[in-house]
């Protein structure tokens, strides 16, 4: 088993030819494509209005149709316009992933600059919690709170989903915080007295842009499929129109079992693709911040 | 030794934290849950179980809160979970026993299958880094890593299961059959496991690969694997055996900890197929408002979790000198 290259001899040499090879240009597409993807999602979300067919609570529509000229993806059972409810199902959808991501971030950066930088006993009981709040089970938690709740709000469900998932966050920012308090400049900053507030937002979050943006776009990936899967169960809000709530009222109306493939299929498509964005962006990060993944060598 | 004693003594601290957790979140919650429930049920149930319920969910008001969480420490540590509502009056550690195997067996079996695969995969793909099996991999597992769950359990559903038909779609055996050890059976109960297994597979290979992936780059490009070049030994027993065994580290502490996700991880895959399993039995929990059970559950998930992620521990540092010798982290 070798790898396919003539001069075999040392491994090396044939891993870094594949580096230079796709040097620079994987990571960046892989970037871009995602943000392209989320770009067109936003414009969706903002253009729904004008490219709306159809108002999409409008239910005086034949019901249960098929694809035609006049509905792209059909009708619901209860003669609504499935391409329309797709289309305005964009913006609770990455309302709700942006939100999510956003105040995990929060948590995530405060906790862990907080921990890294005051080190001694606050960390020891910071890292304590973290580790804690890590190893429960969230996709439980968020299913058992959101029964609790009944009728929870988008914004609730944020803030379940980012109570247990902002631990992983905090303890990769807290290691970069140990990590960029060792250096120069850091200590310089330290030693010429400035206080810890500003060493952390002017010394070491900026220094640490890319690690919180991929945790942020890694959140909103988690939070698009975890909204949409709760949703699908009937918890949240299901009756304002998201691309979950279509997927509960498929499931709901046996569109499986009727064989309206149209109904079903398109909606975890969307999600599918905004999660792929999110992940892609996610990707592309991580791989022009790590060296090794990099392709560029040592 | 000293790691493993503060291992201990965080888990044990977490597991306090989960019941306590468990405890006051349906009282925290807005509008006592208990409340309704008790005009709900209060006239069907016998005294002892209203009397598990009042303590479980706080509605003796004017016993002081600790009194009250006392009594639910000593329920638990009787092994008492309380009464089911929605299948009164069968107990929710009975249910949950019934429930549990099943998962065991579906989620289980499918982790192992999609470990294995994708630790090959992972590897192959690092080996031939950059090369167009290994784009093709990273670009696919971005995909499936993104899809929900839940819809590629309903894709396959839709078309192996129905248009197709080739595949039994629900259930964990045909419904006309009692349950026994005859080989058909176990056949049925394997044909109606193929599909949800698969879906389970298909949506998780992806992060065992990735992640064998670049822990195998990583590790390639550490000092001992250039020395290893250095001296002339073939490209294979480098990755077999030098960069592979590393590698695999980090991957066996993860696949010990995701044994403790399956107990709750394939609720959705559950809920789809309608397999008997402890998914499914939280979401009719969830939908019927049984609220000891969804209490039960949730214990008995974290409690699984906890003990995954003290088997993980113990696994590397069993695996890796270097833990036990650090100490501190």
């Amino acid at each position: 088993m070798s790898v396919a290259s003539p001069s075999s001899t040392p491994a090396q040499g044939a891993f870094q030819k594949f580096r230079e090879r796709n040097s620079r240009i994987l990571p960046n597409i892989k970037a871009r494509i995602g943000v392209g993807l989320l770009l067109v999602f936003v414009l969706l979300a903002v253009l729904a209005p004008v490219i709306s067919p159809y108002s999409p609570t409008y239910t005086g529509f034949s019901l249960g149709a098929s694809p035609s000229p006049a509905h792209l993806l059909g009708t619901t059972r209860s003669g609504q316009d499935i391409l329309s409810q797709l289309i305005w199902g964009t913006r609770p959808s990455l309302d709700v992933s942006l939100t999510t991501g956003f105040i995990t971030m929060l948590l995530a950066v405060a906790i862990g600059i907080l921990a890294g930088l005051l080190e001694g006993i606050i960390d020891e009981i910071l890292m304590l919690f973290t580790n804690i709040v890590l190893v429960l089970p969230s996709i439980v938690l968020v299913i058992v709170i959101s029964s609790y709740i009944s009728a929870a709000s988008d914004v609730t469900i944020s803030f379940i989903i980012a109570l247990t998932s902002w631990p992983w966050g905090a303890r990769v920012i807290r290691a970069q915080t140990l990590h960029l308090k060792s250096k120069d400049f850091v200590k310089a900053a330290i030693a010429s007295g400035e206080n810890h507030f500003r060493i952390a937002f002017f010394e070491i979050l900026p220094n640490m842009f890319s690690l919180v943006a991929a945790n942020f776009f890694f959140t909103c990936l988690y939070a698009v499929v975890t909204v949409a899967s709760l949703q699908f169960l009937g918890l949240g809000n299901i009756n304002a129109i998201s691309w979950g709530s279509i997927l509960y009222w498929a499931n709901n109306s046996n569109a499986l079992m009727i064989g309206a493939w149209w109904w079903f299929l398109p909606p975890g498509l969307a999600i599918g693709l905004l999660g792929a964005a999110f992940a892609l962006i996610n990707f592309g990060i991580d791989e022009l911040t790590n060296p090794r993944l990099r392709r560029e060598g040592r | 030794m000293r790691y493993l004693m503060r291992r201990i003594i965080f888990y044990v601290v977490a597991f306090v934290a989960t019941i306590t957790i468990n405890f006051f979140l349906p009282r925290a919650m807005p509008g006592n849950p208990a409340e309704a429930l008790m005009s709900k049920f209060g006239g069907r149930l016998n005294p002892l179980a209203l009397k598990s319920i009042e303590i479980a969910f706080g509605l003796h008001e004017h016993e002081p809160i600790w009194n009250q969480y006392l009594q639910y420490l000593g329920q638990l540590l009787h092994g008492n979970l309380g009464t089911s509502l929605a299948y009164y009056p069968a107990s929710v550690s009975g249910l949950i026993g019934t429930a549990l195997p099943w998962t065991l067996f579906l989620v289980g079996l499918s982790t192992i299958i999609s470990f294995v695969i994708g630790i090959i995969i992972g590897s192959i793909s690092a080996w031939r880094f950059g090369g167009a099996f290994d784009t093709f991999m990273s670009t696919f597992f971005t995909f499936t890593y993104a899809f929900p769950y839940f819809w590629i359990a309903l894709a396959c559903l839709y078309l192996i299961g129905y248009l197709w038909g080739v595949f039994p779609i629900s259930g964990a055996y045909s419904m006309d059959l009692v349950p026994n050890l005859s080989v058909s059976f176990v056949f049925n109960v394997i044909r109606h496991a193929i599909l949800p297994s698969l879906t389970i597979i298909f949506t998780s290979v992806g992060y065992w690969a990735v992640n064998m992936r670049n822990t195998t780059i990583t590790t390639l490009a550490e000092d001992y694997v250039t020395m290893a070049e250095a001296k002339g030994i073939t490209l294979r027993r480098i990755l077999l055996r030098y960069a592979g065994r590393n590698a695999i580290l980090p991957n066996i502490t993860g696949f010990a900890m995701s044994m403790g996700f399956i107990v709750g991880g394939a609720i959705l895959t559950e809920i789809v197929f309608s397999y008997p399993g402890l998914g499914n039995l939280l979401f009719q929990a969830v939908q019927q408002e049984d609220y000891p059970l969804i209490q039960g559950i949730l214990m008995i998930i974290s409690f699984s979790v906890l003990a995954a992620n003290f088997v993980a521990d113990v696994t590397y540092s069993l695996l890796d000198p270097r833990v036990r010798v650090g100490g501190n982290q």
